[in-house]
């Protein structure tokens, strides 16, 4: 039925397929607030915050999901809460502090109190002064308890959602996607870093940008640049059912090379442009699987990455229609020793602000958003390798983008496009 | 510390602004000895003891090689830094090694004319004196904000 004129939201789209978007997603002020309420506060796993930021009963951590302001706790029992971080009494945001550990939680604005699992305990002058003021009979405490989401955590990632009809997150993340962030995230880690990037466009041209691995030896030629080929590398691209996540993966091809991985997986030959000191490039296969590179993508906003050694996560935070905030945190594990973390230092400039394999995805985005302004009623087309988003054996496609349009179009409109 | 090794400080920082603000990025590398640190990470991270920056060098070959890339490979629009600082704080010095602190500013103008407040943080430094040269062993740039706007090509 590619005759039809979907709808989503208040944008038209040319059809029911996912191979030409809309530019008008990218710009519109109503898609925008629909997608905070169908996507955001809609059936699906945010991204909040590692386990490990919540060593403690008592810590506590704040997030967003969309532009919410959320809180999670670890309570007496250990156990992990997520609720709006704004007070029931008269909406003030509650934590101030991006972290930090507490018996209870109280608003700095009339000093209501609710204990480690968001429930009102304490109500200031909640009988008056000397007899005169006070909350009336009818005020109960229990009726005003912060708003709880639901929270749940996968391989050390804590997720949070606001809808009842969310499935588990195992079910969420589909059996593949799940067996790759175990793959990563496979034992106890160690924060090495954070920062934030701020991304002068619309968050879903992250997402896709992350999700289109056929830019990526285009757009970023630091590889090709210096001859760091690798000449025994094969990839692929899988998409789970719903299409909204991915994984991106490259690796070292046993049928194509019996030689040493250390010595023969770089090559340089151009003097002109070699690199002073390459072991910038001195990665290790620490999970003993030849996978060199594995970019994963959750919906709406977790972004994991594996690049050699360099590991981190990505939260994409939208902060306005045309804005963005990417959240990196940047991971080892606990049992590194002094020349892994080293290694891994080293390899983090390959990601990140100033990546040299990334730096241009923080201005690619907003390219398109200059670019769009004032033509919001034409299409971008999204049709390498196909018009569908199965898993491909190949990385010249845009296959998982266009599962994310899957994805998307199944959120806001209430119905699987055509993909 | 004599007023020789305070000229030889202050032209250092001198140097190093000039040749990162007027675009000689290839003499940029030349102010730090073989092996050193220079590091750009954020009062946040410095403060939690996370060793990462968003640039993290431990030898003059990845300074050149981060310049390098920035001429061959990466694709980023045309900005120019400018970089205000202050007077120079003396921490120690012991066995040639000046340990020293000071406050910068940058300003980034973009090729279309937009003009940001870039960064404002500390230069955290351990500064080699032999002779009439000093070289920087250690430049921590310790950011006030963790946020950079769209990218940090340029070095802070």
């Amino acid at each position: 039925m590619t005759d039809i004129i979907a709808t989503s939201g208040g944008i038209k789209w040319p059809s029911d397929k996912v191979s030409t978007i809309p530019f008008q997603v990218y710009t519109d002020e109503n898609q925008y607030k629909i997608e905070n309420e169908r996507i955001f506060k809609g059936s699906t796993w945010n991204y909040l915050c590692l386990n490990a930021e919540l060593p403690e009963p008592g810590s506590f951590i704040v997030s967003r999901i969309g532009e919410t302001p959320i809180v999670i706790t670890r309570d007496e029992e250990g156990q992990l809460n997520g609720f709006v971080n704004r007070c029931a009494h008269r909406g003030s945001l509650l934590c101030l502090k991006h972290k930090g550990k507490a018996e209870n939680l109280t608003c700095v604005y009339h000093a209501w109190s609710y204990d480690l699992k968001g429930n009102l305990t304490g109500v200031a002058f909640q009988r008056g002064v000397k007899r005169q003021g006070g909350m009336p009979e009818q005020f109960k405490k229990e009726n005003h308890n912060l708003r709880k989401i639901h929270v749940t955590e996968f391989s050390g990632l804590v997720f949070g959602s606001f809808s009842d009809d969310a499935p588990d997150i195992e079910t969420y993340l589909g059996s593949e996607i799940a067996g790759r962030i175990r793959r990563v995230l496979n034992r106890p880690v160690r924060i090495l870093g954070h920062n934030t990037q701020i991304l002068n466009n619309n968050w879903k041209l992250y997402m896709e940008n992350t999700k289109d691995s056929y830019h990526a030896s285009i757009l970023h030629t630091f590889f090709t640049t210096f001859e760091l080929n690798r000449l025994n590398q094969k990839g692929g691209i899988i998409v789970d059912e719903s299409g909204g996540n991915h994984v991106s993966y490259s690796m070292i091809d046993p049928s194509l090379s019996n030689d040493d991985y250390g010595n023969q997986n770089i090559r340089s030959s151009k003097d002109e442009y070699r690199l002073e000191d390459p072991s910038l490039l001195d990665g290790v296969d620490e999970y003993g699987d030849g996978v060199t590179l594995q970019i994963l993508t959750v919906f709406p906003g977790l972004v994991l990455q594996q690049i050699q050694n360099a590991i981190a996560i990505r939260q994409i935070v939208p902060t306005g229609v045309e804005t963005t905030e990417l959240v990196w945190t940047y991971l080892g594990f606990q049992d590194d020793d002094d020349a892994m973390v080293e290694r891994r230092l080293k390899q983090a400039n390959l990601a990140g602000p100033a990546g040299f394999i990334s730096m241009e995805d923080g201005a690619v985005g907003n390219f398109v958003q200059r670019g769009i302004n004032g033509t919001e009623e034409d299409t971008s087309v999204v049709m390498m390798g196909g018009e569908t988003a199965e898993n491909q054996a190949f990385r010249a496609t845009e296959t998982s983008v266009r599962g994310f349009w899957k994805k998307y179009r199944t959120l806001i409109e209430g119905q699987v496009p055509n993909a | 510390m004599n007023e020789q090794t305070r000229n030889l400080i202050e032209n250092l920082m001198a140097e190093y602004v000039s040749f990162i603000d007027n675009d000689e990025l290839e003499q940029w590398p030349e102010l730090f000895t073989e092996k050193c640190l220079y590091s750009v990470t954020n009062r946040e991270n410095h403060a939690q003891g996370y060793a990462h920056g968003a640039i993290w060098a431990n030898s003059r070959g990845m300074l050149k090689d981060r310049v390098s890339a920035l001429r061959e490979a990466n694709i980023y629009e045309e900005q120019v830094y400018r970089h205000i600082g202050d007077a120079v704080r003396l921490i120690t010095l012991e066995n040639d090694i000046a340990t020293v602190q000071s406050n910068f500013m940058v300003v980034r103008t973009m090729h279309t004319g937009e003009i940001h407040l870039f960064a404002t943080g500390m230069y955290l430094d351990r500064i080699r004196i032999q002779g009439d040269t000093a070289l920087f062993e250690e430049r921590i740039v310790v950011c006030d904000s963790q946020k950079f706007d769209t990218l940090l090509a340029i070095p802070l």
